[in-house]
């Protein structure tokens, strides 16, 4: 992969070798090796139940890791776990915004939480306020809120120690598209501003879009690692031709579907076809008899390659 | 001691704070039940009574009920907020996990609780004593360390509390709370000296907490100071420290997985 350690890499702020978490008889997280390179926008790809999450609670030493290393700015965080929390900024996937508090006393005491002074968090929290357009809702409750603006909320909230890192775990799921635009632009406004940001997620178009450098998780390991753009040339063919069986795929012969690209994968109401040129390839398919309800073209994206890695879709 | 025990502990504290700057009739609430045993009971059953011997001598039923419901009174302000306050937190706000992705630590987050639970208890005590003073109950100056003394009583129950409260596992395992706190108020030498038991009950009794808060408040209003107040505190402080320590190890246990 070229990962060489020149000179003029970013140093790692992250660093984790074996990095394993067994829960009873079961791994979360099975030996990952990974590293998180200051000023980053970097991503953990993976279905449920992959163990990004839990990758995560190590990370931020809420989660005790069973065995190998991992550092953050060169310290353990079973053993230095509030100084890096202190660098760090965490967003929850499930909501943790405090419901007995207004939107802005939410940001106010978790500057307390971070030993700042009240004067410094006061102006900190009404910054964060404007920069998220939440200022209008500063005195109101959490609950009415749109989930749009709890999400906002809680990204302005990780915020308010300025951390050097900020880790969102599926920040997005659960918005309605236009929120979740407005989210990742600011996201994206945050990296500029020179944020290292780690982020889990288990949609394609948002590891594709925002990560600089992602790893695959599937069943708690990494199954691959590079940038989005690496993945796809790496494990995944120029175009992709989709055909869709109503009527399911298990009599189509093996024969003929491998004549038609470069690879296949079977699922059940569809087949999909890696391959150089998917017009040519829907005339192959056509060609050797098949009878396809509908069928479309499109270039590779990242769910192609994790197709190809674990023969799943994401959303299996 | 507290800042370097568990630094970022008053943060914690600072946020019930925050809560209950809006919610302060809430806690005036619990001020009032006291109120209603002196009535009721010290008064009401007192006038039928008259005296009651304490310490050798015949005092008002009145004024020898009243310092233990000054203990009580700190007892339920704690226990309340470290049970079920702090249940619906830890099972239903997700407060602790936004906490403990900060610095603040288990360790913190269990003593700011304290500190916030033994708050409530020191108010309501401090109340329950101007009462005392306005009715002409209290019988020695040493009355007004009462306050500092329930410091005692409000970690014990507090940190009990919130040990037992890791251990709920719904809003339905709260019955047996009151199984357990209603004969706590009833036989802890609360309406009747506690030389009344026969044989063994009588230690059983003296092992109660509450017993023992009892025994330190009213021997500070009666202002006979004794060496089994020292016990008491000693009894005190070793149930808080045990259910403190509890209390982290299960919150370890509970939300570091």
């Amino acid at each position: 992969m070229g990962m060489t350690n020149s000179a003029s890499e970013p140093t790692a702020l992250i660093r984790a070798q074996g990095l394993t978490k067994v829960f009873g008889a079961r791994s979360a997280v099975d030996g990952i090796d990974f590293e998180v390179r200051d000023g980053e926008f970097f991503g953990f790809l993976g279905p449920n139940g992959a163990g990004k999450t839990t990758t995560m609670r190590m990370i931020a030493g809420v989660s005790p890791r069973t065995s190998g290393t991992l550092e953050i700015f060169g310290q353990d965080p079973d053993l230095h776990g509030s100084e890096i929390r202190g660098q760090i900024g965490v967003v929850h996937q499930q909501e943790t915004l405090d419901m007995e508090l207004t939107v802005r006393e939410n940001l106010l005491i978790f500057g307390r939480f971070f030993g700042m002074e009240r004067a410094a968090i006061a102006t900190r929290a009404d910054e964060l306020l404007e920069l998220f357009q939440l200022s209008d809702r500063a005195k109101d409750q959490v609950e009415p809120l749109s989930g749009g603006m709890k999400r906002r909320l809680s990204i302005a909230r990780s915020l308010i120690a300025s951390p050097r890192i900020l880790m969102l775990d599926e920040p997005t799921t659960g918005l309605d598209p236009q929120a979740r635009h407005l989210l990742w632009d600011a996201l994206q406004r945050l990296k500029r501003g020179g944020t290292t940001i780690v982020l889990t997620t288990h949609y394609m178009d948002e590891a594709e879009q925002l990560c600089d450098r992602l790893v695959v998780m599937d069943q708690a390991k990494i199954v691959a690692e590079g940038s989005p753009r690496q993945l796809i040339v790496e494990h995944a063919s120029r175009e992709v031709l989709e055909l869709r069986f109503p009527n399911g795929t298990e009599s189509i012969d093996v024969k003929v579907l491998e004549g038609i690209g470069d690879r296949y994968e079977r699922l059940a109401e569809r087949v999909i076809i890696g391959c150089e040129n998917g017009e040519a390839a829907h005339a192959r398919a056509l060609e050797h008899g098949l009878d396809p309800e509908s069928w479309l073209v499109r270039r590779s994206s990242l769910e192609d390659v994790f197709l190809r890695l674990t023969g799943r879709t994401l959303d299996e | 001691m507290i800042a370097s025990l568990a630094p970022r502990a008053f943060s914690v504290f600072e946020r019930n704070v925050f809560v209950y700057r809006r919610q302060w009739l809430i806690i005036v609430t619990g001020f009032f039940e006291p109120l209603f045993f002196l009535l009721g009971i010290g008064y009401g059953v007192g006038g039928v009574i008259g005296t009651i011997p304490y310490g050798g001598v015949e005092v008002p039923y009145a004024a020898f009920v009243a310092p233990a419901l000054l203990a009580s009174a700190a007892m339920n302000g704690a226990i309340f907020d470290s049970t079920f306050n702090i249940f619906y937190k830890l099972k239903y706000g997700k407060v602790y996990d936004a906490i403990l992705s900060t610095p603040v630590g288990v360790g913190d987050l269990a003593v700011g609780e304290l500190l916030w639970s033994n708050l409530r208890g020191v108010i309501y005590a401090t109340a329950f004593l101007v009462v005392m003073l306005a009715f002409g109950l209290v019988q020695s100056p040493l009355a007004l360390l009462a306050p500092l003394a329930v410091v005692f009583i409000g970690f014990s129950f507090g940190a009990a509390g919130f040990a037992i409260t890791t251990h709920m596992r719904s809003w339905k395992d709260f019955d047996f709370l009151f199984i357990v706190l209603t004969p706590l108020f009833l036989f802890s030498a609360t309406f009747y000296p506690v030389e009344i038991y026969p044989g063994a009950l009588r230690w059983i009794v003296e092992l109660s907490p509450l017993t023992r808060g009892t025994h330190l408040v009213r021997s500070l209003c009666f202002g006979d100071l004794n060496l089994f107040m020292l016990v008491d505190i000693a009894y005190l402080s070793a149930i808080s420290f045990i259910g403190y320590r509890h209390a982290v190890r299960r919150l370890g246990v509970l939300l570091l997985k």
